[in-house]
């Protein structure tokens, strides 16, 4: 295939997953707004006020990133996973694997889509946050790449799980009693240095921790966790699920008898 | 250029067994001309979609080879997949979609620019009568508009070889027959095609070349002509315009014939037989004919007696390997 047709076949996945999730913003959109607004007003106003400071901010600034990143983490594994397995489901994944669509262009338009999911609802929840306190953003790039990365990275996994599916119950146990807990315990409410001594070496094995905090970091200039070394592991788990992927499309799993 | 690569489609010795142990495929050797309109005929779960899943890649092959003009479609792919369109048997695009997205979307696949893409998507489906539905979800159609939805999809790039899988299926008489008219206006302009099908009659009408497969095994691959040919009974029937109070008698004992009504009766006779004889009978006992048609299907006819001969052959082979292990297992003993 030519590079141009490369470029115009990745695009068409794009845009129709983009179709796909602005046609039923209502249940992909809308959802997650309402549940960290709440969360914003809850914890972080009405709760938040009487905690006072968390890591040294405002409690309410304190939660803000990880909110924020744990509506991308989300939303990007969703809907590579939904959106992927409803096609094998409908059977019109087979559109795409009649054609001569390349394999890396068919996971990097999936996963495209679910990054511009993650990013868009990120974007809301970013936008709702300023309600509630005055965002300041202190490392741009580094905020940007993060988050392009996680929702890369959930994204890649949503897509592997999907692969790997054969009912809608399996693309919603991972979610369910994997991807939670990882956020929820991954310091999205509290610093680890919260935690007794073996809390934070536990804590110290959920990569999602190393995400939030640099995260944290690029938006507050404060982290629980090396910014680098976290970034280093970003890039590691990208490249492992990426190419995971790669062989599992060429293998032919869930998708060729 | 090799012989093979003369053909649309050229397959060798394609075996396929399925996880499970089932053997669909046992062999499979089979051209396809250049401009041919091919039927592939067999009974349920003799193998033709197995063929198509892996003219397809969506089934893996165990063994053997498949070339697309030429191109081995392991080996080049891309050139194998462009120069092919698939229309499969179950309706496989997302039932949300507006019916002129998902054509659209499919020349995206193949690279088609937007431009192009938005002017194919017009084109065919116009042809298929279903530009005023491009607006509509796909799930809105009926049976018969999503098969031709399908077939538009399928035609978008505009491949050199196009296969459908029972295409007609669940579609009236009238839509059938200006399918029909479509698939060898395009054959008609180059295109290969490939055609599986339930209803013999339109293998009958539309393909010149044939194969029947049966248990994963080809047991017929003629020209449809040469096929019919070896059609050693007929049947017709007679519509008059006097009233028969019973059927017409012959001294010929291979003419057979059967009452049906006071103006309508049968005729059963060898396919070699003369008709003006069959006719002179009848003038001779006063019978006076207003038309006369085919009972059966013809191939359909065929068709029943190549499986039934197939059946035999394999139950005879099975029966002499049961006899060859009784006697091994008997020599093993006296040893």
């Amino acid at each position: 295939m030519f590079n141009s047709h490369i470029f115009i076949a990745f695009q068409t996945i794009l845009v129709k997953e983009v179709r796909r999730f602005t046609r039923i913003w209502l249940q992909t959109l809308v959802p997650p707004a309402i549940t960290i607004g709440l969360y914003f007003l809850i914890f972080g106003n009405l709760i938040g006020r009487r905690i006072g400071e968390m890591g040294g901010y405002n409690y309410i600034d304190f939660i803000v990133p990880g909110l924020i990143m744990m509506a991308v983490i989300q939303n990007a594994y969703a809907n590579v996973s939904s959106s992927f397995f409803s096609n094998k489901f409908q059977r019109c994944i087979e559109e795409i694997l009649v054609s001569p669509v390349p394999n890396y262009v068919i996971l990097l338009g999936f996963v495209a889509g679910g990054m511009a999911r993650g990013l868009m609802v990120g974007m809301i929840v970013t936008i709702m946050s300023f309600i509630f306190t005055d965002l300041h953003i202190e490392h741009i790039g580094l905020t940007l790449l993060v988050v392009l990365l996680t929702a890369m990275v959930f994204a890649l996994a949503g897509f592997i799980n999907a692969l790997f599916a054969n009912t809608f119950d399996d693309i919603s146990i991972i979610p369910t009693f994997v991807l939670t807990p990882l956020i929820y315990l991954g310091g999205v409410f509290y610093s680890v240095e919260l935690l007794p001594e073996f809390g934070q070496w536990i804590s110290a094995l959920n990569p999602v921790l190393y995400m939030i905090n640099t995260f944290r970091y690029g938006i507050l200039g404060s982290s629980d966790v090396n910014v680098w070394w976290a970034l280093g592991m970003l890039f590691l788990f990208s490249g492992i699920l990426f190419t995971t992927a790669i062989v599992l499309l060429r293998r032919g799993t869930g998708l060729r008898h | 250029m090799t012989d093979r690569a003369q053909h649309a489609i050229s397959i060798r010795n394609l075996k396929k067994t399925y996880a499970n142990g089932y053997e669909a495929l046992k062999g499979v050797d089979l051209d396809v001309a250049e401009g041919d309109f091919f039927a592939l005929l067999g009974p349920n779960g003799a193998g033709k979609s197995t063929i198509i899943g892996i003219i397809s890649t969506l089934v893996r092959l165990t063994s053997g080879d498949i070339q697309i003009f030429g191109k081995d479609v392991a080996t080049h792919v891309y050139e194998a997949k462009l120069s092919l369109g698939v229309v499969p048997q179950e309706v496989n695009f997302s039932q949300f979609e507006k019916v002129g997205d998902i054509v659209r979307t499919q020349a995206g696949y193949y690279g088609l620019s937007p431009k192009l893409a938005r002017e194919r998507t017009e084109k065919y489906l116009k042809k298929l009568d279903l530009w005023d539905k491009r607006d509509n979800r796909a799930r809105m159609l009926s049976g018969g508009m999503k098969r031709r939805l399908m077939i538009a999809r399928a035609l978008v790039h505009e491949p050199k070889l196009l296969i459908l899988d029972e295409p007609t299926a669940g579609v009236d008489i009238e839509l059938r027959r200006s399918m029909w008219d479509f698939l060898q206006e395009i054959n008609r302009n180059g295109t290969t095609i490939i055609l599986t099908t339930h209803y013999l009659e339109e293998a009958e009408h539309l393909c010149r070349n044939i194969a029947i497969i049966n248990h994963g095994e080809i047991i017929e691959n003629t020209s449809m002509r040469s096929l019919l040919s070896k059609l050693q009974q007929q049947t017709l029937i007679f519509d008059c315009i006097n009233e028969v109070s019973a059927a017409p008698q012959f001294d010929d004992k291979q003419i057979q014939s059967t009452w049906i009504d006071a103006h309508t009766f049968e005729v059963t006779m060898p396919a070699s037989h003369d008709i003006n004889a069959l006719f002179a009978a009848l003038t001779d006992q006063g019978v006076r004919v207003k038309g006369m048609r085919n009972k059966s299907n013809r191939l359909e006819e065929l068709f029943l007696s190549r499986l039934q001969h197939g059946r035999e052959s394999q139950a005879q082979t099975e029966s002499v390997s049961e006899e060859q292990k009784r006697l091994n297992k008997k020599e093993g003993a006296d040893v």
